[in-house]
Order: C-alpha cells, then sequence, then structure tokens
C-alpha cells in the first residue's frame, strides 16, 4: 500500500467533519489538529474504521495541563501501521470540567492509559470500564502532574531551595 | 472421582476459590509485580494487576530539569537496555533542535544499542529458559551479558545505568580496547548463542512448556497496543527501525524475525533471530565506521553540546556555551515532537513538549513495558500457574519501565 500523506488524510477528515477539526499544523512532519470531546470518539473510529488510512493502533494517550489558560488537553497518538503515518489529535478541556468519553472501546491498550491519564491529571473518562488510579497509591488526593503541585513536598522543613542554590 | 482426573473440570462440585497474591516480591516474578489471582487449584480464573510499587515520578521531575539531566531519568525506564533510551531522548532533542548528526555518530549509536538489546534479549530468553528449569542456559549465557557491560564501561564509564551519549554525539570517541572487545564479542558470542539454541530449541521439555502456551492473536495483540519482539510474534512486521529509520538504520541491510502464533516459544525464537540480526548490524557498522572520517564522535553544534574542559578554561566563546549550557539556557524552538526508537521490548516513545523554558514543558514517555502489561491479568485468565508465570518472563516486563 502506497504512503497516504498528511494531505490526503486531512481532505478525508474535513470531508467528514468540517469544521469540527480545527488547529491544523505539522509540527516536524506530524500532522496534529484539535476536535472537541463530543466528536472525539467518531473522528478515533472514523481514522481506525476507513479502510483507505487505517490509523489501527494507538500508540499513546496522555494529558498536558495549561494553568494559564485553565485547560486540559488530553493527546491522541495514533499510527496507522499499513501506510507507515502517525497523527496526533488533541482534545482541550476546561480543567473543572474534564471529562471525555473513553476510547478503551476502540482499543484495549487505552485502558491503562487512560487510568494513568486519570491517576496523574484527574481527567474523568466517561464509559471507561474501570477508572481507578493506577500508579500512585489509592489514598492520594491529589493529581501530581497538574502543574499547581510543586516536585516536593512544600511543608518539608529539611529540603529548602535556599540550600541548593535554587 | 478417579485419583488420576483433574480436580479443575468446568463443573466441578468442589469449586472453592483461593485468592493468591502473586507478588509484589515473589523470587518468581523478577521484579516488582503484584497479581491478585483467583485460583481454583493451579488453574487462574481471574487476576488484577496492580502496579506502582517503584513508581519514581520521572514525568514530573523531568518538568524540572534541563535537557541534559533527563538522561539519567532515562537510564532507569528500561534498566536492562538504559542505551537504547539515553539514545532514544538524545535523539527526541535532537529532532527538536534539528541537529544534523554525521553519519560516523549514527553508526557508533548503531553499535551501543545493538549491543544493549542483545543484553536484553538475553536477559529475557534466559529467564524464560531458567523459568522452565534450565538453569544452565541462564548461567552459560548471562556472562556475555557482563561482556557487554564491559564494553559499556569502556565507552562511558558506566555499566548499568550508562547515561551514554550527549545531546548531539558522543561525550567521547570509542577507544582502541573498546574495539578490541566489541571485536571479540563478535567472535565468541556466536558460538555461545550457537549452543544455547541448540540446548533449547529442540529440546522436548522446552518445547512442550512453552509452545501453544499463552497464544495471543495479531488483533489482541495491536488492541493491546503491542510492540516490540511480541508483536512480532505474532506474526506483524512492525520494527520502528524499519518503518521510520533513525540513526541510519535505513544504511543497514537486515531482517525484521517474524512468528507465526504469538506463543512464548515464538517469542523466544524471534528475540534469539534478533540477536543474530543484530551481530550481523554490528559488524556491518564496524565496516562502515572505517570509511568514515575518522575521530568524529560529535556533531559540531558548539550551542548544545558542551565544550571539552580545557576549551572552557582557554576560550571565551567556549566558556559561555559551557555556561549556559549547564544552566539550561539552550535556544529550542517553542514546539512539540514524538519520536520512538525501537526498545529491547517495544516502541519507546518520548512526546517532548518545549514552551522556550530551561526544562521541558512536558514530557511523556511511551513505555513498552506498561502497555504490553496490561494485558497479561486478562490473558492469564484459565491458564495454570507455572505458565501464568513463564508468560510473564516472556513478555520482558521491567519493573522501572513499567512504573516509571
Amino acid at each position: 500500500m502506497a504512503k497516504a500523506t498528511n494531505t490526503e488524510i486531512i481532505d478525508l477528515l474535513g470531508e467528514k467533519f468540517g469544521e469540527q477539526l480545527f488547529d491544523v499544523t505539522e509540527p516536524y512532519g506530524l500532522l496534529t489538529f484539535s476536535t472537541t470531546k463530543d466528536k472525539i470518539i467518531n473522528v478515533l473510529s472514523f481514522l481506525k474504521e476507513n479502510g483507505k488510512i487505517n490509523f489501527n493502533f494507538l500508540t499513546d494517550l496522555t494529558a498536558v495541563h495549561y494553568p494559564n489558560t485553565n485547560q486540559i488537553a488530553v493527546v491522541y497518538h495514533l499510527h496507522s501501521m499499513v501506510s507507515g503515518i502517525r497523527v496526533r489529535i488533541k482534545v482541550f478541556l476546561h480543567e473543572n470540567d474534564a471529562k471525555i468519553p473513553t476510547a478503551s472501546s476502540l482499543w484495549n491498550s487505552a485502558n491503562w492509559m487512560e487510568r494513568e491519564t486519570y491517576d496523574f491529571f484527574g481527567v474523568k473518562f466517561d464509559g471507561h470500564p474501570d477508572l481507578r488510579r493506577i500508579l500512585n497509591m489509592d489514598e492520594l488526593n491529589v493529581h501530581p502532574m497538574l502543574k499547581q503541585y510543586p516536585l516536593e513536598d512544600p511543608n518539608r522543613v529539611d529540603k529548602k531551595d535556599e540550600y541548593f542554590g535554587r | 472421582m478417579k485419583h488420576n482426573q483433574p480436580v479443575y473440570t468446568d463443573n466441578d462440585p468442589q469449586s472453592e476459590l483461593v485468592t493468591l497474591n502473586l507478588g509484589p516480591t515473589h523470587p518468581a516474578t523478577h521484579g516488582v509485580f503484584q497479581n491478585v489471582l483467583q485460583m481454583d487449584g493451579e488453574r487462574i480464573v481471574s487476576g488484577v494487576s496492580t502496579i506502582g510499587y517503584i513508581h519514581r515520578a520521572f514525568e514530573k521531575i523531568a518538568e524540572h530539569r534541563p535537557f541534559y539531566q533527563i538522561t539519567t531519568l532515562t537510564d532507569r525506564l528500561n534498566y536492562c537496555s538504559s542505551p537504547i533510551n539515553n539514545m532514544g531522548w538524545h535523539m527526541t532533542v535532537e529532532k527538536l533542535l534539528n541537529i544534523q548528526i554525521p553519519k560516523r555518530v549514527d553508526y557508533l549509536r548503531v553499535i551501543i544499542m545493538e549491543l544493549s538489546r542483545i543484553a536484553d534479549h538475553i536477559i529475557c530468553n534466559t529467564i524464560i529458559a531458567q523459568d522452565t528449569g534450565a538453569t544452565t542456559t541462564f548461567l552459560y549465557l548471562f556472562q556475555f551479558r557482563e561482556h557487554i557491560y564491559e564494553i559499556f564501561e569502556e565507552i562511558c564509564g558506566a555499566r548499568l545505568t550508562t547515561n551514554i551519549g550527549r545531546i548531539g554525539g558522543l561525550e567521547r570517541d570509542f577507544n582502541d580496547i573498546a574495539f578490541a572487545k566489541i571485536n571479540k564479542f563478535l567472535i565468541d558470542y556466536p558460538i555461545a548463542l550457537k549452543e544455547f539454541e541448540s540446548l533449547l530449541n529442540r529440546n522436548r521439555i522446552f518445547i512442550d512448556r512453552t509452545a501453544g502456551v499463552a497464544q495471543v492473536s495479531q488483533e489482541d495483540a495491536l488492541s493491546y497496543g503491542w510492540t516490540g519482539p511480541l508483536l512480532r510474534a505474532t506474526g506483524v512486521d512492525y520494527d520502528v527501525r524499519v518503518s521510520e529509520p533513525y540513526s541510519s538504520y535505513q544504511d543497514f541491510d537486515f531482517e525484521v524475525p517474524v512468528g507465526t502464533s504469538g506463543d512464548i516459544y515464538d517469542r523466544y525464537l524471534v528475540r534469539n533471530e534478533e540477536m543474530w540480526q543484530s551481530l550481523s548490524i554490528i559488524k556491518q557498522a564496524l565496516e562502515k565506521i572505517k570509511l568514515e572520517p575518522e575521530g568524529v564522535f560529535h556533531a559540531d553544534v558548539p550551542a548544545f553540546y558542551l565544550p571539552a574542559k580545557e576549551e572552557v578554561y582557554n576560550n571565551m566563546e567556549a566558556l559561555i556555551y559551557h555556561f549556559k549550557i549547564v544552566m539550561g539556557e539552550i535556544d529550542a524552538p517553542k514546539a512539540e515532537v514524538y519520536h520512538a526508537v525501537e526498545g529491547g521490548n517495544g516502541e519507546l516513545g518520548f512526546y517532548l513538549i518545549n514552551d522556550g523554558g530551561r526544562t521541558p514543558y512536558r514530557l511523556h514517555f511511551r513505555r513498552p513495558s506498561f502497555i504490553n502489561y496490561s494485558m497479561f491479568a486478562k490473558m492469564s485468565e484459565g491458564m495454570l500457574l507455572s505458565d501464568a508465570i513463564i508468560n510473564m518472563s516472556s513478555m520482558n516486563i521491567i519493573a522501572g519501565e513499567l512504573d516509571a
């Protein structure tokens, strides 16, 4: 199968979703675009099931916190092994309403990746079969990768920055 | 009921289940893995994996460290093949900074990465053999991992957490002893690997324990995000070195071995064949290096590559660059980049977002152990406990990478 190009993919998606896709860029050749949380599952399953492009593989799922705009971006990396091309999809959520439908119905690998994202960012994946913390202890009451939490415990008295020249 | 009939037939009247805590520290699991299993006799009915026992918050730490200090964090992901992680990270930053790496450096890196792939596969395959009861093969082949570590020691001074290389190249050239040790390894190791294969490949006990056990279909493997030898054992010929060549892998002539059934025996065979391919790649790289200008071990990028110490003391520009690099003040574009390398157990990806500060805005590791392991509890259902143990060994799950 010939390699699909980014232009072909974005044309195909544009036909189907139109204005639902925005912020299309190509940093370092990797097609990147954003969509909304209402459309994300449609976009993902279209990419997965369309025979022409066939993004059959969920490489990575994670989140990024942007405290300046009070947003959390959920980032999906999909990979089409047949045509050897990757695509990055972002969904920006408001941090007070960080809810998004689960992708675990499309890929089983999303199960743990979404648990990880929930654990570290507090993003709630609607419809997830088992949304529990995965790497941190269950008693932890924060989502530690959010930017407001410092790297070290601020209450510690033995590790002041001034002692370390920071 | 006759005495020689199994007690775990489907309509067993004594269907009392036992909860078994396998791990977190169990001698058979080779790492910190906990699985709470519902057992019916020896057979696993269902299981839940609990992970995170050695979580060290690398992604959070990475947000507070300049690029060059993150290499040491990557060491501690898959610590059985740290050099691959190091190189993957360097290449991610180099991709961000658009640094062109000289061919000779690429080839030197390929040698390092293939050596660590062999070291990684030695561990996994010998552990499979060990868990099926073949201690000899484990002890015999394991000494060659030691020889690989001696080569690493010669190249960078460290053995396990190597911190090999710098952004823009390597921190020093290979010395003559390193080349001599690599050449000796290339002569000695094929003999041992041949013996290892002749001890196991047609071994009746080994085949009985591994063939047909933990079979995985291609659909399941892809759906669970498997990569690396695990995916290739199911017959999918996906290898990052071929599909998106990095570090000049396109210059090399090698095969991507694939299995057919995705069982433990196929995974073992795929890894063995990959070791042969790696040896061939190293040989090709040694030949290619001879054609390249001698003594080149880093790109000419003074703004990103730390100058030699004597330069710093005698040269104003070198001093400035030294200061800026050490303080993390490099001019990196505000951008985001994803770079993947073929690690020992799958696609190791780095998703880096840079906002122009001294440290990454966000760094996410796509850790193959974490993603591959998510299937373990599910696939153990209905399996014998002793088979599940071999299955875990054959998945090559490294606790450091699993928990990050």
